[in-house]
């Protein structure tokens, strides 16, 4: 048991040879660091804009959506989007954007407990950070096909507008409205951290999987 | 998150308000950025013959280029225009003269609402006088609030002179906010004026009357009837004139005229000047001169000096006398503490008008052919080294004309008002000649211009019978220079015959020039009543509100209403013959979209317009009920009314608010009373 757990955290590694290779072995320290926190930045950041242009909108209407909430003309686009039968925006993605923090949080933490682990398993620590962008796009999509697949047959305008489904990223458009939608920084900021997150481990493994080595050599058993 | 969204909402269109010029990230709507203009031979051999085809000539082309506003482009002044008998207040663009919207003060008017929310609707409870609906005014002179002298485009106040009442206007939403009418004068003629910082909201009186609604007859003129002015305090924090803290000054019973505040180094001071200082009282019924000859008989009339500041001083100090409810500083008060002098004036003048300055007051002679210069340096000296030349009737001292007088600058005929420019120019209506007359300024003012000082310039001939006429922040410490605004009074034969009864004529007037160029630029007809005066404000001076603050809006008291109904809080209850409606309107439905009640039913309806985006403004009507609201976005109303009359009435949205606008209805069913029911609601 105690060796399963050895060999899950990996290698300490010895005074001296921290002393001697410093750089090697807080590199990837230092990149998980600053990787966690431009997720948990993230947070305070856009992940997704829209903006729809119609001629009676000669300003715009905009919709602008982070982890955990959205803003912008949601009551405006909730009240035109009735007439075609889609379920108000506060209704979509509900448990998501409950969740997205605690979920970042989580990964945060997840991020941090990866580079204390020096065995090859702290990437199962890093996945969830590592695709959580893809996972947000995923989301986002599922969540704009359902509403747009699934209308309300009963409202006013349901036999002139058939079910759609909305445009996610670039140009999109529906009755007299063309919509533009782009991902916006807090997505960046998420992505970034996914590559520094990769970048970390590639430094990871640099340090510590030689080190693991050379103690299995010596000390007989491999481990991490 | 998920996000889309679309709208296909107005899909069919719904209004389309004009595109405003802005740009958005992708697209530019409205107007393109200006280049500068070079035109091809072609284009000029186009306009050429456009123009010869129109029959235009190059100053009209001039004109056109001055004041033509493309689609979608804002104008740079706004004029707030009194409304003349319609009651109203007129907002008018500058300088394409286009009527931007009007504004409900004293009368009635249905597109906004104003007045049509059934019983004790307190639009109508504000407009009664002695419990009795005085539903229209006579709008004279509009007063934009004031910082340091300058228009701060928050308020607007404005004049009932049938009724001596003052309106006040909030101008973030654009919305009559109080109508105040005076306890002691039945009519007025001076109002409204403000004091610099907006302190005061003067309203001078005219035909003199018993005050406080009192009665003697013609013969007891001179001893019972008098006239007045009241300053009404006004209070910036609540947008309201503080009745409480306001006063009046008893004034003899000469027809006080128009009023201008001291600014600067005048501040402290107010001057209004007046007219039947003859104290005629008419009777060509009874071979008597008539009015018209018994109140023009002298030569010299009466400019007040009154020194507000000590007249605050005398209220706060509990000189005043009651009347009629309303404290009064009584004329012997205002002679002993010095709050009031006279200076001669001639003859039976009409505007006094303070320069930017503060430094003159100049007043338009009327039957006089020359404006006559008052300075105060000269009414300070005079008063405190007690240059008299008599004192009136009632022992108001009379300061002496030649110590007061700065100048006097011959005209023309019937100068009725006088405004003025950043260039050292004055520019006076004169009403009789039909003509805007620019002349100099001397003093301070010598430097600004080529002219010799106190001088007559030009005129420039309008049309026609011009009365009022207003420069852009022309009667402010800080004077544009660039438009002036003609109210010319008869149009006579200037824009197509419309029956007997024909529109007013503002003229725009292009000041920009000095010496003799002073063109008129174009014609606009106002044909919703006689205004009299205006004032024009740079229009980004102003802070409207697009859209109410909050949904649940009450524009009465500026601020979110308890009792608007929320989403989800729709519905109809019951208690006793007591029916509560709280409804929600956004587009294209109300909610609910039945109301049932029983005849005889005491109805309360609260509506609000759940509505954010500029402009998605509902209306709702009940027909056969005299109900119409205007609910502009986020706005709440509540309305009573008794539901007498049994019947399917249906009630709609008045505006073109959606593509489904006309779907936007619902039924009010008011169930008959059978005499055998004793279930039912007793009535």
């Amino acid at each position: 048991m105690a060796n399963l757990l050895r060999s899950l955290i990996g290698p300490r590694v010895p005074e001296e040879e921290l002393r001697t290779h410093r750089v090697r072995y807080l590199t990837p320290t230092f990149i998980f660091m600053i990787a966690r926190v431009l997720l948990l930045v993230s947070i305070f950041f856009p992940y997704w804009h829209m903006e729809l242009e119609a001629p009676q909108y000669p300003n715009g209407l905009f919709l602008t959506a982070y982890v955990n909430h959205l803003t912008g003309d949601v009551r405006e686009i909730d009240g035109l989007n009735h007439y075609i039968g889609m379920r108000p925006l506060g209704e979509a993605a509900a448990f998501e954007r409950t969740a997205s923090v605690w979920m970042i949080i989580a990964m945060f933490l997840l991020v941090e407990g990866a580079a204390f682990i020096h065995s090859k398993w702290a990437v199962l620590l890093a996945i969830p950070a590592i695709t959580f962008p893809g996972g947000f796009l995923a989301d986002l999509s599922y969540w704009m096909r359902t509403f747009g697949l699934n209308l309300d047959p009963s409202a006013p305008l349901s036999s002139s507008v058939k079910p759609f489904v909305p445009t996610v990223i670039g140009e999109g458009g529906i009755g007299q409205f063309r919509t533009f939608a782009e991902l916006g920084t807090g997505y960046w900021l998420a992505v970034a951290c996914a590559g520094l997150t990769i970048l970390g481990f590639y430094f990871h493994r640099r340090a510590y999987r030689p080190l693991a080595l050379r103690m299995a050599q010596t000390g007989g058993e491999r481990i991490g | 998150m998920a996000a889309l969204l679309l709208a296909a909402g107005a899909t069919l269109a719904c209004i389309a308000p004009d595109a405003n010029g802005q740009e958005t990230r992708r697209r530019r709507g409205g107007a393109e950025a200006a280049k500068p203009v070079e035109l091809t031979p072609e284009q000029v051999a186009q306009f050429t013959k456009i123009a010869n085809d129109r029959k235009l000539n190059v100053d009209d082309l001039l004109a056109a280029a001055k004041t033509y506003m493309p689609s979608g482009r804002h104008d740079d002044y706004v004029l707030f225009s009194s409304g003349g008998q319609s009651g109203q207040v007129f907002a008018i663009g500058v300088p394409s003269m286009r009527l931007l919207r009007s504004i409900a003060v004293f009368t009635p008017e249905s597109w906004q609402g104003y007045g049509f929310a059934g019983m004790e609707d307190p639009v109508l409870k504000g407009l009664e006088i002695n419990g009795r609906p005085v539903n229209w005014g006579d709008t004279h002179h509009p007063a934009l609030s004031e910082t340091n002298g300058d228009y701060d485009g928050q308020f607007l106040f404005i004049g009932d002179k049938a009724n001596a009442r003052v309106g006040v206007i909030d101008l973030r939403d654009w919305e009559t906010k109080q109508v105040v009418k005076n306890p002691l004068t039945v009519s007025d003629h001076g109002a409204a004026f403000v004091t610099p910082n907006t302190d005061y909201v003067i309203e001078g009186g005219q035909y003199a009357t018993v005050l406080g609604y009192g009665y003697a007859p013609p013969e007891e003129y001179k001893k019972s009837y008098r006239g007045m002015v009241t300053m009404w305090k006004f209070d910036r924090t609540k947008g309201r004139i503080d009745v409480a803290n306001s006063f009046a000054l008893e004034l003899p019973p000469y027809w006080q005229d128009l009023a201008d505040a001291g600014k600067a180094v005048s501040d402290g001071f107010f001057f209004i000047n007046s007219f039947n200082s003859e104290m005629a009282t008419g009777g060509i019924e009874s071979g008597k001169p008539p009015f018209e000859a018994g109140a023009s008989k002298r030569d010299m009339d009466y400019l007040h000096i009154i020194d507000w500041k000590k007249a605050e001083a005398a209220f706060r100090a509990g000189k005043a006398k009651e009347i009629n409810g309303f404290p009064v500083i009584m004329l012997d008060t205002s002679i002993a503490d010095g709050i009031l002098y006279f200076a001669p004036e001639p003859k039976s003048p009409h505007g006094v008008d303070v320069t930017p300055n503060g430094q003159y007051m100049v007043v338009a002679g009327k039957l006089d052919p020359h404006v006559t210069v008052y300075s105060i340096d000269r009414i300070k000296a005079a008063i405190a080294g007690k240059k008299f030349s008599g004192s009136d009737d009632y022992g108001v001292q009379v300061l002496d004309f030649d110590a007061v007088k700065e100048a006097q600058v011959e005209l023309g005929l019937g100068p009725l008002h006088t405004q003025f420019d950043d260039k050292g120019y004055a520019y006076t209506s004169l009403f009789l000649d039909s003509a805007v007359a620019r002349w100099s300024l001397g003093g301070d003012y010598a430097k600004l211009h080529q002219e010799q000082p106190w001088k007559l310039v030009h005129k420039t001939s309008v049309q026609y019978n011009i009365g009022h006429l207003c420069a852009a922040e022309g009667d402010t410490v800080s004077p544009d220079g660039n438009h002036l605004i003609s109210m010319s009074k008869w149009s006579v034969d200037r824009f197509l015959t419309t029956g007997p009864l024909l529109p007013q004529n503002f003229q725009l007037l292009d000041i920009v020039q000095p010496g003799t160029t002073m063109p008129v630029l174009y014609d606009a007809p106002i044909g919703v009543g006689e205004p009299h005066y205006c004032q024009m404000i740079k229009a980004d001076k102003l802070n409207s509100w697009k859209v109410y603050p909050e949904i649940g809006w009450n524009p009465h008291t500026q601020q979110l209403d308890p009792n608007a109904p929320k989403k989800g809080e729709e519905g109809v209850t019951r208690n006793g013959n007591k029916v509560l409606v709280k409804m929600t309107a956004v587009r294209s439905h109300f909610l609910p979209e039945h109301v049932e009640v029983n005849q005889g039913d005491e109805v309360t309806w609260r509506i609000v317009a759940a509505e954010s985006a500029q402009d998605a403004t509902h209306g709702f009507c009940i027909g056969g009920y005299n109900i119409n609201l205007s609910l502009e976005p986020g706005e709440y109303t509540e309305f009573r009314f008794i539901a007498d009359r049994a019947g399917t009435y249906p009630f709609y949205c008045t505006e073109f608010c959606s593509a489904l606008h006309l779907e936007m209805m619902g039924y009010l069913h008011v169930k008959p009373q059978t005499k055998t029911a004793s279930a039912g609601p007793s009535n």
